[in-house]
């Protein structure tokens, strides 16, 4: 925007490069995509089932994404650090659980009486491993690093998410007799969740209405899946906005120095938004384990990544812009999945946030922050 | 000048940001009840004097003590939880909180609920604009409005002592006035105020005593009346040929 040029009346040597780059971009995907676009409607059209489908597995996806994505929004808000150890930190919170399901011993054939309440508990215990594990990075990783330069808990994060990838790999070895077995006989190969959700499809009445044709499927997987999802949001947001606590965290990120003036333990602050975005890290990696079935010592990288463009999209450091960015990701996932390529995705996808931050830099819903010195 | 143990005191106070030492020496005083200000030039360590009292940055050397218990060295969090609290330069007020939450973050610290309410009142009644706006979000008040926000704000924490840095910068005369008088009025009330300005005119008006600050060092200490009078302030400060 700074380089736009405003001195349009003299010469008209002033070429304003910025709108022109910004036209020949419309002009360019206009060009190449509105024809397949086009056929994709139309594809959608034909065929609203399918449609229905695709964004189903959309909404499933974006619910674990924006959990993530909170993570990251979080921790940025408050640091401006781009925590690259976060998907990380998601990948471990699949592991731990996956761990507490062998040490509990539930199974596919574990009664439902036993086996909701222990996977609550196995829930609340992962959420409090990964917070746990988050704070203790940002303690020993960051907090040092904070004051001598922006780029230092930078490398410092990238640094932490090699070792925590290690840290994935090794525990695939654990071979204790008391796991059950959990983590298979290969260390390095993903490893397999029990079905423990349940898989019937709570759309089945509405074939009585729409007749044998109708195929679409809403398991209570997925009503799981987003059901969490949506509470652990809803707490968040909750927590954020209306408590002292919350708003606290949100002054802290407006201005560091305002709000130790106001009493406010900055360190403690900080130390709470790590806290928040490691349980949420934690409760997406058991989601989508129970969910998919695996979980592998990499599988945090393209979460990440999936999670961090999903907070930028949404405007970083803004909450409600993550949890809108994260449904977004997983939503246009989905889509092009099924109607352009499953290979295309991650293009369409990374496409979409270039144009975005071409025309809001500061993603969907973020405002405009000054600049802190 | 007065018989009772003062309530907040520096003794040879020396800070540094970074290697650059930006107050040299100060010793001061603030009785309860008074109203004491910090008077001196751009650069002359008045802002700082403040942030070192509310330990954002801490001496190097000296002492700072309140009620006598020295509380240099200890973090600004746990300053406001000793009743110190600031207003500070530049209003610094949280721009996407709303009025309201600005002011319950002043009360941060405290936790009975009543007397939070009663307080919020009271700021309020001092300020009836920041009443009017109290679910607009900070950063859309005027700058006049922002200075009753950072001030109601630190009252919120029921300061023993209000440090307030330079409450009249940037606005018109007639809210100057304003702004003033209701220090007077917070005053009254029984709050000690430590004032920091650069309109040494209007902070000589209300004040009870003061100090002339200059490069990091005190040079000028008296009652408000004597500095006014005096040749020196009047020159350098007030204007007066």
């Amino acid at each position: 925007m700074a380089t736009q040029t405003v001195d349009t009346s003299t010469t008209g040597r002033n070429i304003p490069w910025g709108l022109i780059g910004r036209i020949s971009l419309v002009v360019f995907f206009v060009l190449f995509l509105a024809v397949p676009l086009w056929n994709t409607i139309l594809e959608m059209i034909a065929n609203p089932q399918l449609l229905l489908r695709q964004l189903i597995i959309g909404l499933t996806n974006g619910a674990y994404i924006s959990l993530i994505a909170l993570g990251y929004t979080l921790v940025y808000g408050i640091v401006e650090l781009i925590n690259f150890a976060h998907g990380d930190v998601y990948m471990i919170g699949a592991f731990m659980s996956l761990t507490l399901i062998g040490l509990f011993g539930l199974q596919a054939a574990t009664p439902p009486e036993v086996r909701y309440p222990l996977m609550l508990l196995i829930l609340v215990i992962t959420m409090a491993f990964t917070a746990t594990l988050n704070v203790g990075i940002e303690r020993f990783a960051y907090r040092r690093l904070r004051t001598v330069s922006r780029l230092a808990p930078l490398i410092s994060a990238i640094g932490v998410s090699f070792i925590l990838q290690n840290v994935g790999l090794l525990w695939g070895y654990l071979r204790f007799p008391a796991l059950n077995g959990v983590m298979g006989s290969n260390a390095v190969a993903p490893k397999s969740f029990p079905n423990l959700l349940p898989t019937q499809n709570l759309l089945e009445p509405l074939q009585a209405v729409f007749g044998e044709g109708f195929r679409v499927r809403f398991t209570g997987k997925d009503l799981i899946m987003i059901g969490t999802a949506v509470v652990l949001l809803g707490a968040l947001y909750f927590f954020v906005q209306r408590t002292k606590l919350g708003k606290a965290m949100r002054a802290t990120a407006q201005d560091r120095d305002a709000a130790a003036l106001m009493g406010i333990n900055v360190n403690r602050t900080i130390s709470l938004a790590f806290l928040l975005g490691g349980a949420l890290a934690g409760a997406a990696g058991m989601l989508v384990g129970l969910y998919n079935g695996t979980a592998v010592f990499n599988m945090g990288f393209k979460a990440g990544l999936f999670s961090f463009t999903a907070a930028v999209l949404g405007g970083i450091g803004n909450i409600t812009g993550a949890m809108l960015g994260g449904l977004l990701i997983g939503l246009i996932a989905a889509l092009s999945d099924q109607y352009i390529n499953a290979k295309w995705t991650n293009a369409v996808i990374f496409g979409i946030l270039v144009l975005i931050l071409v025309f809001r830099p500061t993603g969907l819903l973020g405002e405009n922050v000054q600049q802190k010195a | 000048m007065s018989t009772t143990t003062p309530l907040l005191e520096l003794r040879n106070v020396h800070s540094y940001y970074g290697n650059i030492q930006a107050l040299k020496g100060i010793s001061l005083t603030v009785n309860e009840g008074e109203i004491v200000t910090l008077i001196g030039s751009n650069g002359a360590g008045k802002s700082t004097t403040l942030r070192t009292i509310s330990g954002i940055i801490h001496p190097r050397s000296g002492e700072i003590l309140l009620d006598n218990k020295r509380i240099d060295h200890i973090p600004p969090h746990d300053v406001v939880k000793l009743g110190v609290l600031q207003s500070p330069e530049g209003r610094r007020i949280f721009p996407r909180l709303s009025v309201r939450d600005n002011l319950e973050m002043g009360a941060f610290t405290r936790n009975d609920t009543a007397g939070i309410a009663e307080d919020m009142e009271r700021v309020f009644d001092l300020f009836p604009r920041l009443r009017e706006r109290a679910n607009q979000k900070g950063g859309t008040l005027s700058g006049g409005e922002q200075q009753m926000l950072a001030i109601g704000r630190a009252l919120m924490g029921r300061p023993r002592v209000l440090l307030l840095d330079e409450p009249s910068m940037g606005l018109a005369p007639v809210l100057v006035e304003q702004i003033f008088n209701i220090i007077k009025e917070i005053n009254s009330q029984g709050t000690t105020v430590l004032l920091v300005e650069q309109n040494a005119l209007m902070a000589l008006e209300i004040a009870h005593r003061g100090y002339v600050l200059q490069t990091g060092q005190i040079v000028l200490a008296d009652t408000a009346k004597a500095l006014s009078e005096n040749e020196m302030v009047q020159k350098a400060y007030l204007g007066v040929e």
